[in-house]
């Protein structure tokens, strides 16, 4: 934030902030534009996957029946995963699928709450692809799970034309067909970008506009307070939509998983 | 966003819906790395250890169980064993009670018998006496009498004091024959 009052200061940094904000030099090599193979953003990542399997491994080293407070710490975010949203939402065989939601469930969390942790104060998940990467998974492993589970024909029989008279079927399955299989992956990995992308522009708009404000006059000080409060209540906004979008990522790749696994609509 | 980069008067060359190839490679290599190593060392491990705790809870449970059906069944053996050993004790106890009455009895019998036999010997051995005493005083008198009717036909009643002196020999040895 102050790095940015400097810049801004400095009079580099534009208001209103631009799509080109979300795109920062590369740290290597330092600086360089368009050199996208190590930046804050796949710094990022590397970062929040070295904390997790750091965390797991060091919490998970030396399991006790009767758990220390780490042990139990990671045991309890399984069991959430576990309890609260595979085998609630796809029943007992939903345990199969736990392992990959919790990985899944707290890499979102991870990248998201980058979005608010100082210095870092922007979520890698503000670029698609990493979204994007994660959707696909669980949009190839929904269909694997359907298509083995029901036989190719079947699945896609299933998935496609529901228990609807003969006369509608026309106009369902097109719209099946399109809900299925082309909005479900574009949906999944839109949503937590958009979340990430537009949380991230929010607290630009409202700590940017408060030094534009104030180097415009000094005599909108006052607004340019107002906004900064804003952002701080956008910040503790913003921490409830990295802990919502992780979840809803996570329930709706169950659900999806769950649906190809149903035997009847 | 489109129009956010119209507005901008295209002087962006980012377009944020369009993922960036090198951005896809390090996030699939890095979700990848994480996947395997929490999904192969970690997560399998907690099911492991859940599986550990359900079944240390149910084993306890279960020896619970064990030992509470064990404790059952020595409770209805020691039941069944004491039922047995009193209704055992009742049926000495009867037993002893009918030996009892049994030698009672015979012991009853055996006496009443023997006071019988011995009362009976007891009349049987008078009345051969009385029969000997009798056979012997038959006798006795007989001889007294011809004793005395030859000593009173001997001698003469001449003299009522010599004859009172007769009488009275006689008197006392038919008292000294009696005595003995």
């Amino acid at each position: 934030m102050f790095g940015q009052a400097n810049v801004l200061a400095a009079g580099q940094a534009a208001f209103p902030p631009s799509v080109d904000d979300f795109y920062l030099p590369a740290i290597v090599p330092w600086g360089a534009e368009n050199a996208p193979w190590f930046t804050k953003f796949t710094l990022m990542i590397w970062l929040a996957v070295g904390v997790l399997i750091i965390f797991f491994l060091a919490t998970y080293r030396n399991p006790k029946l009767v758990p220390t407070k780490k042990q139990w710490f990671a045991e309890s975010i399984y069991g959430f995963v576990r309890n609260n949203i595979s085998v609630d939402m796809i029943g007992h065989q939903g345990v199969r699928f736990a392992p990959y939601f919790t990985t899944l469930f707290c890499f979102l969390l991870l990248t998201n709450a980058f979005a608010i942790i100082p210095f870092f104060q922007i979520s890698p998940n503000s670029h698609i692809a990493f979204p994007a990467i994660l959707a696909v998974i669980s949009y190839v492993l929904f269909n694997y799970i359907g298509i083995r589970h029901h036989g190719f024909g079947k699945y896609f029989k299933h998935a496609l034309i529901p228990p609807a008279p003969w006369y509608i079927l026309p106009l369902l399955i097109p719209i099946e067909a399109f809900s299925t299989f082309i909005i479900r992956p574009f949906s999944l990995a839109v949503r937590l970008f958009a979340n990430m992308f537009a949380g991230h522009m929010l607290l630009l708009v409202f700590t940017l506009g408060g030094f534009a404000m104030l180097n415009a006059n000094a005599w909108l000080a006052p607004v340019s307070v107002v906004s900064w409060v804003m952002t701080v209540a956008l910040t503790l906004l913003e921490a409830l939509v990295i802990v919502l979008q992780a979840y809803v990522f996570t329930v709706l790749s169950a659900s999806y998983i769950q649906g190809a696994l149903a035997e009847e609509h | 966003m489109l129009f956010l980069l119209a507005a901008e008067g295209g002087e962006s060359d980012h377009n944020p819906i369009i993922p960036i190839w090198q951005e896809i490679v390090v996030g699939t290599v890095a979700f990848a790395v994480l996947c395997f190593v929490l999904m192969k060392f970690v997560f399998p491990r907690m099911e492991q250890t859940f599986q550990a705790r359900v079944d240390a809870i149910e084993g306890g449970i279960k020896r619970a169980e064990a030992a509470q059906a064990e404790a059952n069944q020595l409770l209805e053996q020691y039941r069944a064993q004491l039922a047995e050993a009193r209704t055992d004790a009742a049926k000495i106890r009867d037993d002893a009670r009918a030996d009892a009455e049994g030698i009672r009895q015979d012991i009853l019998a055996k006496a009443r018998e023997e006071s019988d036999r011995v009362i009976q010997a007891g009349k049987d051995a008078l009345a051969a006496e009385r029969a000997t005493i009798v056979r012997e005083l038959r006798a006795e008198v007989g001889t007294i009498a011809v004793d005395l009717a030859s000593k009173i036909v001997g001698e003469s009643l001449a003299d009522e004091a010599r004859r009172k002196g007769t009488v009275d020999r006689f008197l006392s040895g038919l008292e000294s024959t009696g005595a003995r």
